[in-house]
């Protein structure tokens, strides 16, 4: 009988497909959001294994703040082709021209805080009911708290305080006209889970996860690329370094670290003795100690 | 490569902040190298800030901006770390009265769970409380963990006049696996290393406890049960005769070839076949998912059964639950429901409320019928059609439900199938 014992990494996949099915027995129109990071990669690859031999019963969301590495987008594009799937892209830019958001100012304006408009907006226009996102509870603190269905308002809020229980593996989806959910078939996955994962099944990942050579400034304690976006200051220089980055977000905040793995073995060995939370280099979350919880109670993924 | 064999061990801690339950995960944490530079110079700010004394332990598992700020628990919070033989997931949840739904749902889904008794104190109300409910979501091991050690001289005799105060009262109850450890969770005795201070204790450490529980047989392996949560008919050449269902397997195991029985018509058919999520395999187990074929063209939907054809589940549409309310707004005499069950989706309706328990005194109370937040109870439950059920005791998955109020959509209640 012992032989009927799954190791770690089959029963979080086990978990993961079970949430992923109620999601579509439960939901009319749930998206995938899709941000062309490794978490949303997981999730698709999950999908296509919950639902084979069918296609994936949901279409893809990406908000796209226009501040995109380029590679994620091709990336995004070719993916989206091979699973024949439909893709929507809110675009953070349309809010801005549309004058529903406007741009930072200084000169640590970024696109992130802007992008829950445009997401909570392609949620009303296209009636999603239920967004599918990568997030996992050990990326952040607010993150812990979160359920696997987590329900937001019709104004896309999050409530942490009043959180519906969630026992077993009993989910509850039950809403409203306008109201939406959250879904995280990953939640119980960590940084080094996903990328053992990814590896043991050969997961496809954007090229930028592996070393390569990059032009770079040093800012904030990380590498951040040479982009069109990019204002130097007068003590900064761009330099060549051979660098990757541990997590995707917009080219102007994601900070990459100088490293030699430049195939998935080097990088799990190296995640493996990693001493910095892999959003340590994401100055999204450095705003403060509740940055994180802030931007997800009004909406933000 | 040996790391990928690992299992998965989920335990939840039951404690108030005066117990040292933050402190003694931020231990475990801390000890097995399992926080980051980064996390460990916020929490070093965070304590400087607060005037503590080196680092405030504590603070790696706070997470809520008013739990930072008011030093309390409000939510289940989840924890993770990974030790060369295990990954484990922690449900984190508060102590308090008030917070007996948090402590249900972090149990309701654990392996193990830690209780925290302080030693300078005994075995109190809470104590109890955190024991009961252990046991009434049928956490298959508890582990006693006796802490402030240091505060008591590394006392021996306090030690095992706690274990036996425990032991009286715990007779009552039918915790299979007990394990009581002397720990200091501040100094980091008996947690992730052995103690100096306690040579009289030849235990394990609390780690090596968990890296070390028995859980291959927390599932029940006879019944062989999955509940049917979508059909997969792919409108694509070459599987165009292919349905597949899809669902989790609850418990026992299937086989290519096996005769199987579908809840709640009754059909039989024989398993086709079984695709996981590697391809197709002969044989799934639970926790699995998976999607079955079967011989036989049935009408089978979401909300059934597949069971082994030799020991089915009963179908009921009159069931006795240990409830568990979690709403602020009380139930409402004869009130209807919705009630989740597996996949299943029914109305149902509280007949009969028979009586209460005092979690506290551990003691029925006949005569008190309301449904409370925070209330466990026993109810007589009717539903509009049949559930496919099983004893909670023998399956904790077919033998559980929620009640969903559809005014408010929110989860209002938990059962345990009695």
């Amino acid at each position: 009988m012992s032989s009927h014992s799954l190791n770690y990494l089959d029963e979080l996949e086990a978990e993961a497909i079970y949430v992923l099915r109620e999601v579509h027995a439960q939901f009319q129109n749930p998206v995938i959001l899709f941000s062309g990071g490794k978490d949303s990669i997981l999730v698709t690859h999950l999908a296509k294994k919950a639902f084979y031999p069918c296609k994936i019963p949901f279409a893809f969301m990406h908000v796209d703040t226009g501040h995109n590495f380029p590679e994620t987008i091709a990336f995004r594009d070719q993916l989206i082709a091979e699973l024949d799937a439909e893709l929507i892209v809110g675009s953070v830019q349309e809010s801005i021209d549309q004058g529903r958001v406007s741009e930072e100012k200084g000169k640590h304006a970024t696109r992130n805080a802007l992008q829950i408009t445009t997401l909570l907006d392609a949620i009303e226009e296209n009636r999603i009911d239920c967004a599918i996102g990568g997030g996992r509870r050990d990326e952040e603190k607010a993150r812990a708290k979160e359920r696997f269905f987590s329900h937001r308002d019709d104004f896309g809020q999050w409530d942490p305080k009043n959180q519906r229980p969630e026992l077993w593996h009993i989910f509850n989806g039950q809403h409203f006209e306008g109201e939406h959910f959250r879904v995280f078939p990953i939640s119980n996955w960590t940084e080094m889970d996903v990328w053992n994962y990814i590896k043991r099944e050969n997961i496809a990942i954007p090229s930028l996860y592996l070393a390569h050579e990059r032009e770079v400034v040093w800012r904030n304690d990380s590498w951040i690329p040479a982009s069109e976006f990019l204002k130097l200051d007068e003590n900064e220089t761009i330099e060549q370094r051979k660098i990757r980055f541990r997590t995707l977000g917009d080219i102007t905040i994601t900070g990459g670290i100088e490293s030699d793995s430049d195939t998935l073995e080097k990088v799990v060995a190296e995640v493996s003795v990693m001493r910095h939370t892999e959003r340590g280099n994401r100055s999204d979350d450095k705003r403060s100690e509740t940055a994180m919880e802030d931007r997800k109670k009004q909406g933000y993924f | 490569m040996e790391i990928h064999q690992n299992q998965l061990l989920r335990f939840t801690t039951a404690g108030s902040v005066d117990d040292g339950k933050s402190t003694l995960i931020g231990r475990l944490l801390y000890d097995s190298k399992s926080i980051f530079e980064d996390q460990m110079e916020a929490v070093e700010n965070s304590s400087k800030k607060k005037g503590h004394n080196g680092i405030d332990l504590a603070l790696f598992t706070d997470g809520l901006r008013d739990e930072r700020e008011q030093g309390i628990t409000i939510d289940v919070a989840y924890r993770y770390f990974t030790t060369p033989k295990r990954k484990f997931i922690i449900a984190d949840t508060p102590g308090h009265i008030q917070y007996t739904r948090n402590m249900v749902t972090g149990a309701s889904t654990a392996n193990a769970a830690i209780v925290l008794i302080d030693a300078r104190h005994g075995v109190i109300e809470q104590t109890k409380r955190h024991a009961f409910i252990a046991n009434l979501l049928k956490i298959p091991h508890l582990i006693v963990c006796v802490n402030k050690m240091d505060l008591v001289n590394f006392d021996e005799t306090a030690f095992t006049e706690i274990v036996s105060q425990f032991r009286s009262f715990s007779s009552k109850l039918e915790v299979t696996d007990t394990h009581f450890i002397p720990i200091s969770a501040l100094l980091g005795d008996n947690v992730v290393n052995p103690s100096e201070h306690m040579p009289w204790y030849d235990g394990g450490t609390l780690l090596h406890i968990l890296e070390t529980l028995e859980i291959s047989n927390d599932v029940s392996q006879d019944d062989a049960r999955f509940p049917v949560q979508t059909v997969l008919r792919p409108q694509r050449e070459g599987y165009l005769d292919y349905r597949g269902y899809a669902g989790r397997i609850s418990s026992g195991s299937f086989r290519v070839g096996d005769l199987v029985t579908v809840l709640p018509s009754g059909l039989s058919s024989t398993i086709a076949s079984i695709t996981g999520p590697g391809g197709e395999i002969e044989e799934a187990f639970a926790p699995m998912s998976v999607a079955l074929t079967l011989k036989d063209d049935i009408d089978i939907s979401r909300g059934d059964m597949i069971a082994r054809t030799t020991n089915p589940p009963v179908p009921s549409q009159e069931l006795e639950v240990m409830l568990c309310w979690l709403n602020k707004d009380a139930a409402k005499p004869r009130s209807k429901y919705t009630i989740k069950h597996t996949s299943n989706d029914q109305k149902a309706m509280i007949k009969e409320v028979l009586y209460k328990i005092d979690i506290n005194k551990l003691e029925k109370k006949e005569d008190d019928h309301s449904l409370q937040m925070n209330d466990i109870s026993k109810v007589r439950i009717k539903t509009t059609r049949p559930l496919m059920v099983d004893p909670y005791v023998k399956n904790r998955l077919t033998g559980s439900i929620i009640l969903i109020d559809d005014a408010t959509n929110e989860t209002v209640a938990a059962g345990m199938i009695v």
